[in-house]
């Protein structure tokens, strides 16, 4: 155990003497969350809407008025046709097309019912969802006022919402769900993977495998230090999601921890696996990147839902790891469900852990020979 | 009769069709120099990296330390050093913690190690290294430094792996130097080189050729069989016994 400790402080030194593995480790971190949640920015003032409204009548103009004197519309076209709305988005300025149906005053008196649409610009997803959030929100409350004066309480308006160019949305709240599961299968398994052959690569490995260390004692010995600072990033992460974007963890977060310290552990495993089969840092970097970095954006439903993708790429996503990780926090961040939902992507991420640790021991042993 | 440390009989290495060892058997005594010496490609390191432990052997029976190579490498691994080709010590920690970190692996205790670090330190003249990292450190001073920390948990045998690779004459001098002391001191020392004139340092030497022994003896005793006054004629002799004038074998790694 003392041996062991010793080699593990060793590993901790080469983490802090180099300033490169530091950054990597927190400064690309925090950048990408502070990125990610600038970058999308959750409030909009003077967003620019038009208006089709094809009725002309009291309500339609009180509602309107409504909506643009909420601070934060700003109306700028008013529209003709339904040929308008493509060419008019299009143009850039307005992020949304507000169209009242005909005769939209007087459905509403006769039938206690009137629609709206809503069609906001998908291409700018946080934008069109933050609109169209906002008008329902001021429509309902127009609603209210209605409902309180003249007539009876059953009238309604029923905003109607369509999203052009990208029609499921993903909530703005995903990136840091999303950023957590990149970040930790990149550092723990091309951090680990890159520390391995490094070892390899300038011949101490030789020289730690001639002596009384066992090799799972050096494996377990190199990879322990990431094992504990992936872990206080994922709490950093957590916590600048917190205070700065104001994102909490809406399940227990205890759970989230458990599951993360697994998903932790799978990604240093398949480092691990990674370091035995390659033999340079180079090779080690360029496997980590292609084979992890890249699947992980694409194909683990972080930007591009898996539900939109051919059934090809929908079963290649399948091996993916982090698929299963993403489905578990964003259940446990976002919409707070417990164990009960999560259990078969929990088992399925255990068992590629599993396989992973078992093909490395292999590997490991024959690479000795 | 002197107490044998390494005994090795019939030991073959095998990859695929290739024999890297064919059929090795000698012996080595306790407090010995001994010298392996061959061309690149002989066999060399294949053997040592058996004999260490880092490779088994596809048959034949292999003793370190008393102890059997298949069955007790644990046991082997704690009465040995080892010194590789490729520079072994830790270039962003410094002269001390390298020490520290190789005493800790081997199993000495704190105080153990704090003594030996003194020793080790004043008898290389390195006190105003201590805390120096060892990227900072001359070639020359790193090999002596790797050396000493592969022999400080003072084990029964230490295997040298062309320890002398690239560094300067007056280096090798004083790296020899060194390794007398360490024999002297009761250690034995297997090592391989290319250097001929390394090889008159030598207890004893065994000249391998594609996989075989084809010599083994004291360096004069070989000098006088093969009537030449250099352990480097008698290797281009064996080794290239056809050549009437043969050059010289090159030097590199392998």
């Amino acid at each position: 155990m003392k041996r062991f400790l010793g080699f593990v402080r060793k590993e901790f030194i080469h983490i802090f003497r180099d300033y490169r593995t530091l950054f990597i480790l927190f400064g690309i971190p925090v950048a990408e969350i502070l990125i990610f949640g600038f970058a999308i920015s959750m409030d909009i003032k003077n967003a620019g809407v038009a208006f089709l409204d094809l009725s002309h009548d009291e309500i339609t103009h009180k509602l309107s008025d409504k909506i643009i004197s909420s601070g934060f519309f700003r109306k700028t076209e008013d529209l003709l046709s339904y040929n308008d709305i493509d060419k008019v988005l299009k143009k850039g300025h307005t992020k949304a097309v507000i169209i009242f149906e005909e005769d939209f005053g007087r459905n509403l008196i006769r039938e206690g019912k009137a629609s709206l649409s809503i069609i906001a610009d998908g291409s700018e997803p946080n934008t069109a969802t933050l609109i169209t959030n906002y008008t329902t929100a001021i429509v309902n409350d127009f609603n209210m006022g209605l409902a309180g004066t003249q007539v009876s309480s059953a009238l309604k308006i029923i905003p109607e919402v369509k999203m052009f160019y990208n029609p499921n949305l993903q909530s703005h709240f995903m990136f840091v769900p999303g950023v957590i599961t990149l970040i930790l299968i990149l550092i723990c398994a091309l951090m680990t993977s890159v520390t391995i052959t490094r070892e390899k690569e300038f011949g101490t490995m030789e020289v730690l495998l001639v002596s009384p260390l066992r090799p799972v004692q050096i494996i377990l010995g190199k990879v322990t230090p990431y094992f504990i600072l992936s872990f206080i990033n994922v709490l950093l992460i957590l916590a600048l999601a917190w205070f700065v974007f104001g994102l909490p963890v809406k399940g227990s977060l205890v759970l989230l921890l458990a599951e993360t310290m697994l998903y932790i552990l799978m990604s240093l495993s398949l480092g691990i696996l990674i370091s035995t089969v390659s033999s340079t840092m180079q090779q080690a970097i360029f496997i980590s990147l292609i084979g992890l970095l890249l699947p992980t954006i694409l194909l683990s439903g972080f930007i591009f839902p898996i539900e939109n993708m051919p059934s090809v790429y929908d079963y290649v996503s399948l091996i993916v790891p982090p698929r299963y990780f993403i489905v578990i926090i964003k259940n446990i961040m976002i919409k707070g469900t417990g164990l009960m939902y999560i259990w078969k992507e929990t088992l399925i991420l255990a068992a590629m852990t599993t396989v992973f640790i078992a093909i490395s021991i292999r590997k490991f042993k024959i690479r000795l020979e | 009769m002197r107490k044998k440390v390494i005994e090795v009989e019939n030991l073959v290495k095998r990859f695929g069709h290739f024999t890297a060892n064919d059929n090795l058997t000698f012996e080595v005594y306790e407090g010995e120099i001994f010298g392996f010496l061959g061309a690149n490609g002989a066999g060399k390191t294949t053997a040592i990296r058996i004999l260490s432990g880092l490779s088994s052997p596809t048959s034949g029976k292999v003793k370190v330390a008393g102890f059997d190579s298949g069955k007790q490498a644990e046991k082997i691994k704690k009465n040995i050093g080892y010194m590789c080709q490729k520079f072994s010590l830790y270039e962003d920690l410094t002269v001390k913690e390298n020490i520290m970190l190789y005493g800790g692996i081997y199993g000495l205790s704190r105080s153990q190690i704090a003594e030996r670090t003194g020793i080790l330190l004043d008898k290389l003249r390195f006190r105003e290294y201590e805390n120096k990292l060892i990227s900072e450190l001359p070639l020359g001073l790193r090999q002596k430094l790797s050396f000493s920390v592969a022999v400080l948990h003072e084990p029964k045998i230490v295997f040298l792996d062309e320890p002398t690779g690239g560094v300067d004459p007056i280096t090798r001098r004083q790296f020899w130097e060194m390794i007398y002391e360490t024999a002297a001191s009761g250690i034995t020392v297997f090592v391989t080189t290319h250097y001929m004139d390394e090889a008159e340092y030598c207890d004893r030497i065994s000249i391998m050729n594609e996989g075989r022994i084809v010599a083994l003896d004291t360096p004069g005793n070989l000098k006088k069989q093969y009537n030449v006054s250099s352990v480097e004629e008698v290797f281009i002799k064996i080794a290239r016994p056809d050549a009437s004038h043969p050059p010289a074998p090159s030097p590199g790694s392998g």
